[in-house]
């Protein structure tokens, strides 16, 4: 069993543009309507840098930066663990269209820009941190699978940043994995009770996340979701962030599962300072 | 950035296939020897400078019930867990913990793109669309790797790719310990495996970071990397399961440059706190390490700055060398497959002679082995060694390997 303190969490994804504006349709206490308007444009870039960055990395720092301005740490103290599943698939086809030709000629900064590590890389410059940084990936369990590596890594010491990040991959790759529509959450995990120091023991808590793997399926693992909710969680990878968040909007207990391959992870939430 | 300080990993099974040869036998024939793996590079219709390229990949074939998963990085990947017995010492360690406590942590940067470089060549005219027989799910997609050799070895433990470019599978090791000190695994099967692919032999070309003969780590007239694949796997398992002289993972640690996507920081700060984070989640000072297995590429500007980070930890204090010249750069796997090599230089009391290295460039003030007066190749006790892995998006990885007992 590993335990956390959430001391933060962003997200943006469709008709969900921030936390605090999602919180009552994630909560179940008004309806979700479809709104695809683009994230913000992250202001801790230059703005050379900041033209070039494709949907995904911008989901992802939206979500990241939201996440570490409501814990109010230092995110150069954070560790940060990154999952996504397909990565920048608009790169990456781009790349693979350039290859099929008779003498590829591969853009440099395309070819940079297809390491699955790019949003973390990018996070990490924009903000200058030198902090450890893994990123993560595993099909439809790579929330889950980012969770896990993150609730471990904080036991390392340091609150660490979850930010788990997916897009539509566009045509023909679109045919063989369907992502219906971009989402990325981000949390920050802090130490339980005496271990906690600094900014993050003052942070206000969303509550306490206890997460246990079992070797064993999940049955009906979204279940608790409005019906809207529950398709975006079924459409994108990093959606099935979802769940946990509507527990942290609504201030309740919850019990969930998630489905890890042919296992689970089991996540208890208890709200507040508990 | 530190790693708590723990007693080290055992290290109980080992499985290698690089361009030196299948399995730790031939690999250890071909060190002792000197002879590199490299050729000249005639791969996915790129010809730029060598490659170090696994004999049998194209002919191997995954047995029936994996045939959803066959890829060229998967066929590597198998013939690694065929490769010294690993796959029967997993099998037995599965026994002993049960397989839901075995983990599966590994690295790669490119998973199966190979898979779709092809697919993509045989789009339909009309509509665009891919092929049937390409599947995406177990081939190109990055959570591919550890779902093929979780399914291979009968496993059912948490599972996860890393893929931070070329510090993948070196985070992997670390990542999977990590798990065993948590107490949700028992056991881990960690490692990595990146193929040959267009995708990084002509991205690479890209960014001019390929060199136009065998790699040359170190040199003065060092002009690029040499590409290679590997895959690589070590078992991990919890102290009560291992010998106390095995093999051990006593310490890593991890950061990030922060500075940018593909160009490491000049001064190598970023590089010399993960070095310092390895040293102290390992309990030891650097004086304690006998040789430090560089990244070492042989672009230009990563030996530089590497040679920068290293002097910054080690002073001139611990001879440091590159096996890349030996099996290329293998990128996503290059952290296990340089981890393999540093057991073996402990198991044979030999450093891998570097290879290329005709002049030493004379900047750079950490010494190559044979400039302590110690003849490369030549037999020296190595009981500890700091293996270093660099990736784009700045990753930095650094893993020190040992022996449990501390001997």
């Amino acid at each position: 069993m590993s335990q956390a303190r959430i001391i933060g969490v962003g997200l943006w994804g469709s008709g969900l543009p921030g936390f605090p504006a999602s919180r009552a349709v994630l909560a179940g206490e008004a309806p979700w309507a479809a709104d695809d308007a683009p994230p913000p444009v992250p202001g801790l870039l230059p703005p050379a840098e900041r033209r070039r960055l494709g949907t995904t990395v911008r989901l992802a720092l939206a979500a990241a930066a939201e996440a570490v301005a409501m814990a109010g740490i230092d995110p150069h103290t954070a560790h940060n663990v990154f999952a996504t599943s397909n990565g920048d698939g608009a790169v990456v086809h781009a790349l693979l269209e350039e290859l099929a030709r008779p003498a590829p000629l591969l853009s440099p900064t395309q070819f940079h820009n297809s390491v699955h590590n790019a949003a973390a890389g990018y996070w990490t410059i924009a903000i200058g941190s030198r902090a450890p940084t893994q990123c993560v990936a595993l099909h439809d369990a790579t929330f889950a699978a980012g969770l896990l590596a993150a609730m471990v890594e904080r036991a390392a010491g340091a609150p660490v940043l979850l930010c788990v990040h997916d897009a539509p991959l566009p045509a023909p790759l679109a045919a063989k994995r369907r992502t219906e529509t971009g989402f990325a959450a981000a949390f920050v995990l802090a130490p339980v009770g005496a271990e906690a120091v600094g900014a993050e023991a003052a942070a206000a808590s969303l509550g306490r996340l206890a997460v246990r793997y079992e070797a064993a399926p999940a049955l009906a693992p979204f279940a608790s979701l409005p019906p809207a909710l529950r398709r975006l969680a079924a459409g994108n990878p990093a959606a099935q962030a979802l769940p946990l968040l509507a527990a942290i909007a609504a201030g309740r207990p919850a019990r969930l599962a998630l489905p890890y391959l042919d296992a689970r992870l089991d996540l208890a939430f208890e709200p507040g300072d508990a | 950035m530190t790693s708590p300080a723990a007693p080290g990993i055992p290290i109980t099974a080992r499985g290698l296939v690089s361009a030196l040869g299948h399995g730790l036998t031939a690999t250890a024939a071909s060190l002792a020897a000197g002879r590199s793996g490299l050729v000249a590079c005639d791969f996915a219709g790129q010809r730029r400078g060598f490659i170090g390229r696994v004999e049998g990949v194209e002919s191997h074939r995954l047995p029936a019930r994996l045939a959803a998963f066959d890829c060229r990085n998967h066929r590597l990947a198998h013939l690694a867990l065929d490769a010294d017995g690993f796959a029967a010492a997993v099998g037995a360690a599965a026994r002993r913990h049960g397989p839901g406590r075995v983990a599966i942590v590994l690295g790669t940067s490119t998973s199966g793109v190979l898979a779709s470089e092809e697919a993509y060549r045989a789009r339909d005219a009309a509509s665009g669309a891919l092929p049937d027989w390409l599947d995406f799910e177990h081939t190109h997609d990055l959570g591919a790797l550890p779902r093929f050799v979780r399914a291979a070895l009968g496993l059912a433990g948490p599972a996860f790719t890393v893929s931070t470019a070329c510090a993948s599978s070196a985070q992997a090791v670390g990542l999977g310990a990590r798990l065993i000190a948590a107490g949700i695994a028992d056991a881990a099967v960690v490692g990595g495996a990146d193929s040959l692919c267009g995708l990084t032999l002509a991205g690479f070309a890209a960014l001019e970071l390929i060199a136009a003969g065998p790699c040359r780590p170190g040199d003065a007239a060092r002009d690029g990397l040499s590409i290679g694949e590997a895959a690589g796997f070590l078992l991990l398992e919890r102290a009560d399961a291992a010998a106390p002289d095995a093999f051990a993972l006593l310490g890593w640690g991890a950061s990030s440059d922060g500075y940018h996507l593909s160009a490491p920081r000049p001064d190598g700060a970023g590089a010399a706190l993960a070095m310092r984070a390895a040293l102290d989640a390992a309990g030891l000072a650097p004086g304690a390490i006998d040789w430090i297995n560089l990244h070492g590429t042989g672009t230009p500007a990563n030996d530089a700055a590497e040679d920068q980070a290293v002097f910054a930890v080690f002073a001139d204090t611990v001879p440091a060398s590159s096996t890349k010249a030996y099996t290329g750069h293998t990128l996503g796997a290059a952290g296990v497959v340089e981890a393999i090599l540093a057991t073996l230089a402990i198991e044979h009391g030999r450093v891998p002679a570097p290879l290329n290295l005709d002049q030493p460039d004379p900047s750079f003030r950490v010494p190559p082995p044979r400039a302590l007066g110690e003849p490369a190749g030549r037999e020296r006790p190595v009981r500890r060694v700091l293996s270093n892995s660099f990736g784009f998006g700045g990753s930095n990885c650094c893993l020190v390997l040992g022996r449990a007992d501390g001997a």
